[in-house]
């Protein structure tokens, strides 16, 4: 039963998924006024992305979209360490964590 | 003697400009300028009397011309087509350095081609005897007067400037004489102008003699522009620059009569460039102005040898003129204007050397009389005596200026001749000479420009020479006054004067000795001026009264003998002779001139006065010149001025807010977008988004639109 209805999902499903959580990812990354929020939710849209990759990769048949999934993620999770110390480095100068106070390339 | 040692004749003075430019460079080396200078123009000199011997005509005969080339200076080749190969050889057997070519025509014909030079303008020097009397005045006067340069500048702080400055000036000068074309000769004489506006210039922190320097060079472009009118119209009636060919063609062209209206052209329009150089009517303004600069330079190159240049190229290119029956008599008009003209303002001037600038004006107006009735050897005679007298005027007045502090004014002085006794008869000889006393140089060589005017009026028949002859005469009544005027002025009566303010631009230690005493002699009262000066000067004075008797016979010879012999020459022994009846008319004229001048400015002076009370208003158009300066300057300066100004609005209102607007335009589309870029982070996520949903809307409406067709 529940065998079956997992093979009711089709590619629609995994896209439409994919793309809410980046549309959410995205408008997160906008509307967020702090930079550890708007961090995650640039992972969230990668999350988006991910999630059409495994869709395509069951479509098709093969395994090139999982196998990417993996790259993907091992190297969100290097970027993450590395965003998040900048982030700590960026909040020790400014006490703050708005992204508004870095503003000095203003036309 | 080796013709080709004239080629040394203008490189030896260049080189040696460029050394005493150098020397001037250093502060020590200074010194040496003038001795290099001296000795470059000395060798000139000597190479000149060494070559005139191949040039001195025995009798009758003419001596042919020599041309010494130094190196192909301008060489243009090109094309002329024959339709057949006869002519085409012969063409070109006549050219030499031509080739002839065959090649397929048009039509299929064979055409014959000669290649060869249309235009050669060479660096070469043409030798008659015109060029050696020129060479001996050009040389001989500037050797003196360098000599003489060389105690007066001393103390100058261009010192080395002014040496280098003179070489450059006998390098010009003897490249104008030498030329053997138009185009040369076009060097040469803007060489000299060149020449003559750094020489007025000399002393630049003197704002008059600035706007003098600038005069001279603007006045004389517009002569200059009529001169190269003159030749670009010449090359395209002759075919040629050389001035050999060309007056060949001419005579040619005069014998079988076929004139057309450039031939009339060329005359008048090489007349302008004279005039101009020459300072005749209405191009004289700038040679009174030029007496700003240091006085051997006035007595050089605006006395003795530039400004006779107009005369020499008149003379060089007569036949040019004589194919115009319009051209000589017009040369002939102006200059016995010019002579009464100036010789009349120079009875009211009270600055010493611009008496003798407008002297020199009226003595060139002379020479233009003499030329313009055929009488070559008279104007070339009187430019050869005049350069002698002349030259030692203002060396003179250069001494006495020397002597007072660069006191010029002649109200200022009186009574010098104890003071100054060398200067006092030097000057003496020089006025004799200039009033044609007789028996001095300027007395034979106005003789002869009068009697032969007086001839051809009489023997054709003609008014207008004898006019003219009597307006010589005039003037030769007025010279005689004019110069003993001044030279009674300065030199008798009581003994009084005033010192100039100025020693002659000199530094202001000139006249302190090495340990810093004031030699007070030297600086504070008048005194008689070295030997290293007087000597030159005792050369010209021995010149002045004697190149006449001496000279006479000579120039006539040499004249003759070259290309500047008139055609339309009267026969020996055809109609009256005048020269006897000429010499005791000017003679008694100038002994009449100097008499009053002694005794209005010697014996009574109170007469002057009142002679003067009782003409005021005569003796006030005489001082302001006739107001020429005042009409050119409302005539011409002041419309050129407004019309500049209206350009110079027009640049800046009209074309600059063009330009400037179009610069402003990439700026003003700058300042349009700078607030897009607001440096925060979101605010470029916003683009990227919006970008993104672009592309992705523009690619599905591309499908949808794809699915749809």
């Amino acid at each position: 039963m529940v065998v079956s209805e997992l093979h009711s999902l089709v590619l629609s499903h995994f896209l439409f998924t994919g793309a809410v959580l980046f549309i959410l990812g995205l408008v997160g990354f906008l509307c967020r006024r702090n930079m550890i929020m708007m961090f995650l939710c640039t992972e969230m849209m990668f999350q988006g992305v991910v999630i059409t990759l495994v869709g395509f990769s069951r479509f098709h048949g093969n395994l090139t979209g999982q196998t990417f999934v993996i790259f993907v993620l091992t190297v969100a999770a290097a970027e993450a360490a590395l965003a998040l110390s900048l982030v700590v480095l960026l909040f020790r100068r400014k006490r703050t964590l708005d992204p508004e106070a870095w503003s000095e390339l203003r036309g | 003697m080796d013709i080709e040692l004239a080629k040394w004749i203008p490189w030896i003075p260049a080189g040696a400009a460029v050394l005493c430019g150098l020397c001037a460079m250093k502060r020590q080396l200074r010194v040496a300028s003038a001795p290099i200078c001296i000795l470059a123009i000395c060798a000139t000199f000597g190479i000149t009397i060494l070559i005139s011997g191949s040039f001195s005509p025995n009798g009758n005969e003419s001596v042919k011309p020599k041309t010494v080339e130094v190196f192909d200076w301008i060489n243009i080749w090109g094309l002329k087509t024959f339709s057949s190969r006869i002519p085409a050889e012969s063409y070109a057997n006549g050219n030499p350095g031509s080739k002839v070519i065959a090649r397929d025509g048009t039509d299929g014909e064979k055409e014959f081609v000669v290649r060869k030079p249309i235009f050669v303008a060479g660096f070469s020097y043409l030798l008659d005897s015109l060029t050696i009397v020129m060479l001996y005045v050009v040389t001989g006067v500037g050797a003196l007067v360098a000599i003489y340069a060389a105690g007066y500048m001393a103390g100058d702080r261009g010192y080395a400037r002014f040496f280098s400055a003179v070489c450059l000036f006998i390098f010009s000068m003897t490249t104008l004489v030498m030329a053997d074309n138009l185009l040369l000769l076009f060097l040469g004489w803007e060489g000299v102008g060149l020449c003559s506006y750094l020489l007025i210039g000399h002393y630049y922190n003197k704002p008059t003699a600035v706007a003098a320097a600038k005069k001279a060079f603007i006045v004389n472009r517009v002569g200059d522009l009529g001169f190269m009118i003159g030749i670009f119209t010449a090359y395209i009636r002759y075919d040629t620059v050389v001035i050999h060919e060309m007056l060949s063609t001419v005579s040619a062209t005069m014998q079988n009569g076929a004139t057309d209206w450039r031939d009339h052209l060329i005359p008048f329009m090489l007349m302008l460039g004279a005039f101009g150089k020459s300072a005749q009517l209405p191009l004289y303004v700038w040679l009174p102005d030029a007496m700003e600069g240091p006085t051997p330079v006035s007595a050089l190159i605006h006395a003795a040898t530039m400004v006779t240049a107009g005369v020499y190229l008149i003379a060089r290119m007569l036949p040019l003129f004589e194919i115009s029956p319009y051209a000589l008599p017009t040369v002939a008009v102006i200059g016995a204007i010019t002579a009464l003209f100036a010789a009349t303002i120079a009875l009211c001037q009270y600055d010493i050397k611009r008496i003798f600038a407008y002297s020199t004006i009226s003595q060139l107006g002379y020479m233009f009389l003499a030329v313009g009735f055929l009488s070559t050897a008279g104007g070339i005679f009187h430019l050869f005596t005049h350069a002698f007298f002349k030259a030692l005027l203002f060396l003179t007045a250069g001494s006495v200026m020397h002597a007072l502090a660069g006191q010029l004014d002649l109200r200022k002085m009186s009574g010098l001749r104890k003071k100054m006794p060398v200067t006092c008869w030097l000057m003496f000889s020089g006025c004799l000479a200039l009033a044609g006393f007789p028996f001095t140089a300027g007395f034979f060589s106005k003789d002869m420009i009068l009697a032969a005017t007086f001839e051809k009026g009489i023997n054709e028949h003609l008014i207008l020479p004898n006019v003219l002859g009597v307006i010589g005469l005039l003037t030769a009544l007025l010279t005689a006054f004019y110069a003993f005027r001044l030279w009674f002025r300065i030199f008798t009566g009581p003994e009084k004067y005033e010192m100039g303010a100025e020693h002659h631009g000199a530094e202001p230690d000139h006249g302190i000795s090495k340990n810093g005493s004031v030699q007070v002699e030297h600086v504070r009262d008048a005194h008689e001026v070295s030997w290293l000066m007087n000597a030159p000067l005792l050369v010209l004075a021995c010149g002045a009264l004697t190149a006449g008797f001496l000279g006479d016979e000579w120039i006539e010879r040499m004249v003759a003998a070259s290309a500047a012999r008139p055609a339309h020459v009267p026969m020996v022994g055809e109609g009256v002779h005048l020269h006897g009846l000429m010499m005791v008319v000017s003679g008694v004229i100038s002994v009449v001139g100097i008499m009053a001048a002694a005794y209005f400015h010697w014996l009574n002076r109170d007469a002057a006065e009142q002679f003067a009370d009782r003409f005021v208003s005569t003796v006030r158009v005489l001082t302001n010149k006739y107001y020429v300066d005042e009409l050119y300057d409302a005539m011409i300066v002041r419309p050129l001025r407004v019309v500049g100004g209206v350009f110079y609005q027009f640049d800046r209102l009209v074309i600059d807010s063009l330009v400037m607007g179009l610069g402003f335009l990439p700026r003003a589309l700058g300042l349009a977008i700078q607030p897009s870029q607001r440096g925060t982070l979101q605010g470029y996520g916003i683009g990227m988004a919006i970008g993104m949903v672009t592309i992705v809307v523009l690619v599905l409406m591309a499908i949808a639109s794809g699915h749809n067709s």
